[in-house]
């Protein structure tokens, strides 16, 4: 059992997520035609031992996509934010005091 | 003294005597007792076979290391296989038996094994049946017969009757173990305002504690159980800490009513037992350490026991293990054994490996110990019982010669050290290091919150225990340590002594007695090229029994460590794994079994289907009518009766499954144009549209009709099998690829119920229900959407409606509100009717969409593109979507792809299975040309008929026959391939 901190909902196990895909990689932009760059996006993995990027989906919680890094040798999870970027900025942006 | 029952003494309750049954008969223990201790009370020795010779065998411990007396208990389907009657609480009316023995253990057939042991050592079964063919045939012929002779007990084949649980925990402090070590830690933990839960997989709380058997020692196990409750804390006994995992989630198993007697205690809703889960911050490992035996000849007859299980049964259970006892072993410890037994009453001997065990000698004699320095036992003497020992002597030098001395006795108590229990870290992947000064595996380094204390981190007098519990919460607390470094080992050095052998002697001298692996076995596996550990294992099987060879595996990893020349250090150890102890299947499921195996999706107007007579089925995790019988019908009348309607008359179906997504904001309708493969820019408020969209690999995702509400605001339907895919793949999209989109999506499925009414019929039956909306064909026409209010008695119930037909017929959808649903069902069921309509269920559904040509998961399954399903013209208006790049790969261009075709027989009377594949008629093998993957009865076509994908679809096969092969039902039919859309194709039914 994993045990992942949302950023939102706090500590969770992992069967509360669902694991998305490999984080290092972008996806091309959708207007992009290249079909070599969408090859490479869409089936090319590293599969690094190590510190891992990747996208879990908190599907039995709050809906929210996080980008976890996760090290592949010993399950260490040492970073989890969430993948929009919006939302990890207001996250990281000091409290602000209300008028 | 009756049997072997000390008259006083011990923590059994006398007062309350338990009859249980072993192998049939009669015998009586108490209340307190394991089954270990009831028989050995009763003067049983010999109470199993063993696994493979079939050897007899007695008790060989007092706790979870056992390798002799392994039990079936229960009978029928209660049946529990493999037992330890060592840790077993005995029950009132008990039915225990021996096992891998027939007749019975006195009289084993099978123990004819161990005159051709010679020929069964390890590797024997990949030798004699692995490999040629010829041995693989002899094995098939063998099998039987082994399966039946060899093996530790047989399951019940019936269900399990019992039911268990599940339960979550989290805390501060999770202490593993409750023995002096781990109570201490507790209470202090508790007391500096931890929130503390102790598990101890004993039926009392005390651990090596319960030992002394003295009420001073109770009163203190008491008082510290209270301190910690009263501070909050928990105690669990009966659970076992079977694993721990990654993020220091344990796993643990609690055994609640095995040890009730049936008759009395155990309650039918109670759970038999309950998986803990357990998340904590810190975990204290107080596990303990387990005594290993030595290796010498027949170092496994029945009276041959660890010398602390000797002390156990008498102070704990009373149980004076035999009146004239022998204790071999390399260290002081044993001493407090043998002095025990010999205080009272018993005859005893102490063979001592160390050359000069003087510090021990006085207070042993003085006691009445007799003690013969430099010895060890070479060879048990007697075969179904101990009847003696011949004695060697050993040198400084560990070098043993023969001696023409032996001892009678009637047990043999063995030691050859301790070692820590320190499975629960090897579970987190930390190997054990061997340490040379106290002659055991030690637990690992670890970074996480996971530490030892007491004897599992090898401190083995009781101050250095207590020194190292109250040292962890002060480490867990950030104070300073109270006790600098307490001492590890015993006071004295103990020698350094494994396997006792004369090379000249072949005796069998076991190191796994439960698996029967002998020190033989482990020189063989060497001689034979295995000499990792890892392998070894393997080969000989070594530690692979129930008991995990808790009893043997540092002496295997002696004898290999000599074999090869090499220091134990060097060799290390094989990795233990979960779980700790046996886990039944059950308590892993918990609850989730039966009807709770998943969770069960209803409609809004299941209970109405269920009215309405409905045979449901399962759609995925929903519960969907089928069809609905008239009286006497079957599935296929129903289903063909109610297709029949649908286009004569007038039909309805509940669509509330299918996934409906809110799609909303200023940037929506670019969103959907991204997502869609077909156009969705230029869709104007108050219309729907059908809609396809792909994966970034170009296959197909999913189909459905999207209604546009509002300027910023879609209602995006999907199909029942795919609504929580592309709700995540929508989510992943707008969170990670395209985050400028200012979009938000909701899902709603279970917000909106859905009916669709469809049929000639079905204009005038929503005109009188839903009067508010003009349902004439040029206000309403094909891929309106309209909202309006349903006519329910008194009241207007707000609706929307769509006009979109799966069928082909004029139909439209109506969604309300879930909480509304069932009257408006209702409603809308009784206009129909009265016009002679009917409801319709999945079957007739997939009737009318198959004849139509209309996909589904059946035909979307992930491996189709655009092109393949006939969609090509739907791809070709835009440049860019999702899966707009990789959909033209020149591979999933080519012209000749099975494409979505209609299947006709040949002679209209032939009907023939999906899942059939279609081939060339002379070509009838392989995979064919194609696959069928629909079929049904049309009743507006009036024969069977089928969808499926053929090679370069319909126009390659024009005029020609193909032959439906279905081996497995082995029926082959003629069939000619037709277009998909086989009825109505011009669409003047729907759009009327």
């Amino acid at each position: 059992m994993l045990r992942i901190k949302c950023p939102f909902c706090g500590m969770r196990d992992h069967d509360e997520f669902t694991y998305l895909e490999d984080a290092h990689h972008q996806k091309p932009a959708y207007t992009n035609t290249d079909a070599n760059s969408w090859f490479k996006a869409v089936y090319l993995r590293d599969n690094p031992r190590g510190k891992h990027l990747e996208y879990w989906h908190h599907s039995l919680g709050c809906r929210m996509i996080l980008k976890v890094t996760r090290d592949t040798v010993t399950h260490e999870i040492s970073r989890v934010e969430p993948a929009h970027p919006d939302f990890k900025s207001a996250l990281s942006a000091p409290a602000q005091k209300k008028a | 003294m009756a049997g072997f029952r000390a008259d006083k003494g011990g923590q059994i309750n006398r007062k309350r005597p338990l009859e249980f049954r072993f192998d049939g008969r009669k015998y009586t223990g108490f209340q307190g007792d394991t089954i270990a201790s009831a028989l050995l009370a009763s003067g049983e020795q010999l109470v199993g076979r063993s696994f493979k010779y079939h050897r007899p065998r007695g008790v060989m411990s007092a706790g979870v290391e056992e390798g002799g007396a392994l039990f079936t208990v229960g009978s029928g389907s209660e049946t529990i296989p493999n037992v330890k009657g060592s840790v077993a609480e005995l029950t009132q009316n008990m039915e225990v038996a021996a096992q891998n023995a027939w007749p019975s253990v006195r009289y084993d057939i099978g123990s004819v094994n161990s005159l051709i042991a010679p020929f069964i050592t390890a590797g024997f079964y990949y030798k004699t049946f692995m490999g040629n063919a010829h041995s693989t045939k002899f094995w098939m012929l063998c099998e039987h017969f082994i399966r039946k002779a060899a093996g530790l007990g047989t399951a019940s084949r019936e269900a399990d009757p019992d039911c268990y649980d599940i339960a979550h925990h989290h805390c501060d402090v999770l202490v593993i173990g409750s023995g002096p070590a781990g109570l201490t830690a507790a209470a202090e933990a508790a007391e500096s305002g931890f929130s503390v839960i102790v598990l101890e997989q004993d039926f009392a709380f005390g651990g090596e504690w319960l030992n002394k058997g003295d009420s001073t020692t109770q009163q203190q196990i008491t008082a510290l159980c209270a301190r910690i409750e009263k501070a909050g804390g928990q105690l669990y006994r009966r659970t076992t800490a079977f694993g721990l995992y990654d993020h220091l989630v344990v796993g643990a198993v609690e055994r609640q009513t095995d040890h009730l007697s049936s008759k009395t205690g155990r309650l039918k809703y109670s759970p038999r037992e309950t998986m803990h889960i357990i998340r904590p911050e810190h975990v204290i490992i107080a596990t303990g350490a387990l005594e290993r035996g030595l290796a010498f000849g027949n170092n496994d007859r029945p009276g041959v026991m660890l010398s602390g299980a000797a002390h156990t049964y008498l102070a704990r259970y009373g149980v004076m293990c035999g009146r004239a006892a022998v204790f071999s072993t390399t260290h002081d410890a044993t001493y407090a054994d043998a002095i025990r037994l010999a205080q009272a009453g018993a005859e005893v001997c102490v063979l001592d490996a160390r050359q000069n065990p003087q510090h021990m000698m006085r207070q042993a004699e003085q006691a009445g110990v007799y003690v013969m320095p430099a010895t060890v036992p070479l060879n048990v003497i007697g075969s179904k019982a101990v009847a003696g020992v011949e004695i060697g002597h050993i040198d400084e030098a560990g070098h043993i010669t023969e001696t023409a001395k032996q001892v009678g006795c009637d047990i043999l108590g063995m030691s050859g050290g301790y070692s820590p229990v320190v499975n629960l870290l090897s579970h987190r992947g930390i190997k054990p290091q061997w340490h040379d000064r106290l002659q055991c595996f030690v637990a690992g380094k670890t970074t996480e919150n996971i530490y030892h204390i007491g004897s599992a981190n090898g401190h083995f007098t009781e101050d250095s225990v207590l020194a190292s519990a109250f040292n962890v919460i002060a480490r867990i607390k950030g104070d300073k340590q109270p006790h600098r470094s307490p001492q590890k080992g015993l006071t004295s050095e103990h020698a350094s002594v494994f396997e006792i052998r004369l090379p000249q002697r072949k005796l069998k001298s076991f190191i796994d007695p439960q698996h029967d692996v002998t020190s033989h076995d482990v020189r063989q596996a060497k001689e034979e090229g295995f000499i990792s550990v890892e392998h070894m294992k393997r080969y000989t099987t070594l530690g692979m029994a129930t008991d995990q060879g808790r009893m043997g595996n540092v002496l295997g990893l002696s004898v290999m460590a000599e074999a090869l020349g090499k220091e134990i250090a060097e060799t290390g150890i094989t990795t233990f794994r979960p779980p700790f102890t046996p886990v039944s299947i059950g308590v892993l499921a918990g609850r989730a079994r039966g009807r709770e195996w998943a969770p069960t999706r209803i409609s809004p107007m299941h209970s109405q289907h269920l009215e309405d007579g409905a045979v449901m089925t399962d759609a995925g995790l929903w519960k969907r009518p089928w069809y609905y019988p008239a009286a006497g019908e079957g599935i296929e009348q129903a289903y063909i009766r109610e297709a029949a309607r649908a286009r004569q008359t007038v039909a309805m179906v509940d669509v509330s499954t299918l996934g409906k997504i809110m799609v909303q904001g200023p940037d929506a309708t670019e969103f959907l144009n991204r997502v869609y493969v077909n156009p969705f820019a230029k869709l104007a408020v108050g219309k729907a549209r059908y809609g396809l969209m792909l994966r970034d690999d170009g296959m197909v995702l999913d189909d459905g009709t999207t209604w546009r509400l509002s300027e910023e605001e879609y209602l995006m339907t999907t199909t029942t099998a795919q609504a929580g895919p592309v709700m995540q793949f929508l989510e992943e999209l707008l969170q990670i690829r395209w985050p400028e989109l200012r979009v938000h999506v909701t899902s709603v499925t279970d917000l909106w119920a859905g009916m669709a009414v469809t049929g000639p019929l079905a204009r005038n039956i929503l005109s009188q229900a839903i009067p508010d909306i003009s349902w004439s064909n040029a206000d309403f026409p094909f891929m309106g959407v309209r909202s309006g209010h349903v006519t329910v008695g008194r009241r207007k119930i707000s609706c929307m409606a769509a006009r979109i037909s799966f069928s082909g017929e004029r139909a439209w959808e109506v969604y309300v509100n879930a909480q509304d649903a069932a009257q408006v069902w209702n409603t809308l069921k009784h206009q129909i009717q009265k016009a002679g309509g009917t409801l319709y269920g999945l079957e007739a559904l997939g009737a009318l969409r198959i004849e139509k040509g209309h996909v589904t998961g059946a035909e979307l399954d992930g491996r189709v593109t655009l092109e393949d399903a006939g969609f090509a013209a739907f791809g070709a208006k835009k440049a860019h979507y999702v899966g707009s790049v990789l959909r033209k790969r020149p591979a999933l261009m080519d012209e000749n792809r099975p494409q979505l075709v209609g299947i006709f027989p040949k002679n209209k009377a032939d009907t023939f299975s999906a899942g059939g594949i279609l081939c060339k008629p002379d070509a009838v093998t392989g995979f064919g040309e194609g696959w069928v993957t629909a079929v049904t009865h049309s009743p507006a076509c009036g024969h069977w008929l089928g969808l499926g994908f053929i090679s370069g679809g319909a126009e390659a096969w024009q005029g020609k026959t193909v032959i439906v092969a279905d081996p497995v039902r082995d029926s082959y039919v003629e069939a000619e391939i037709v277009s998909p859309h086989m009825y109505d194709p011009s669409g003047d039914r729907q759009n009327g």
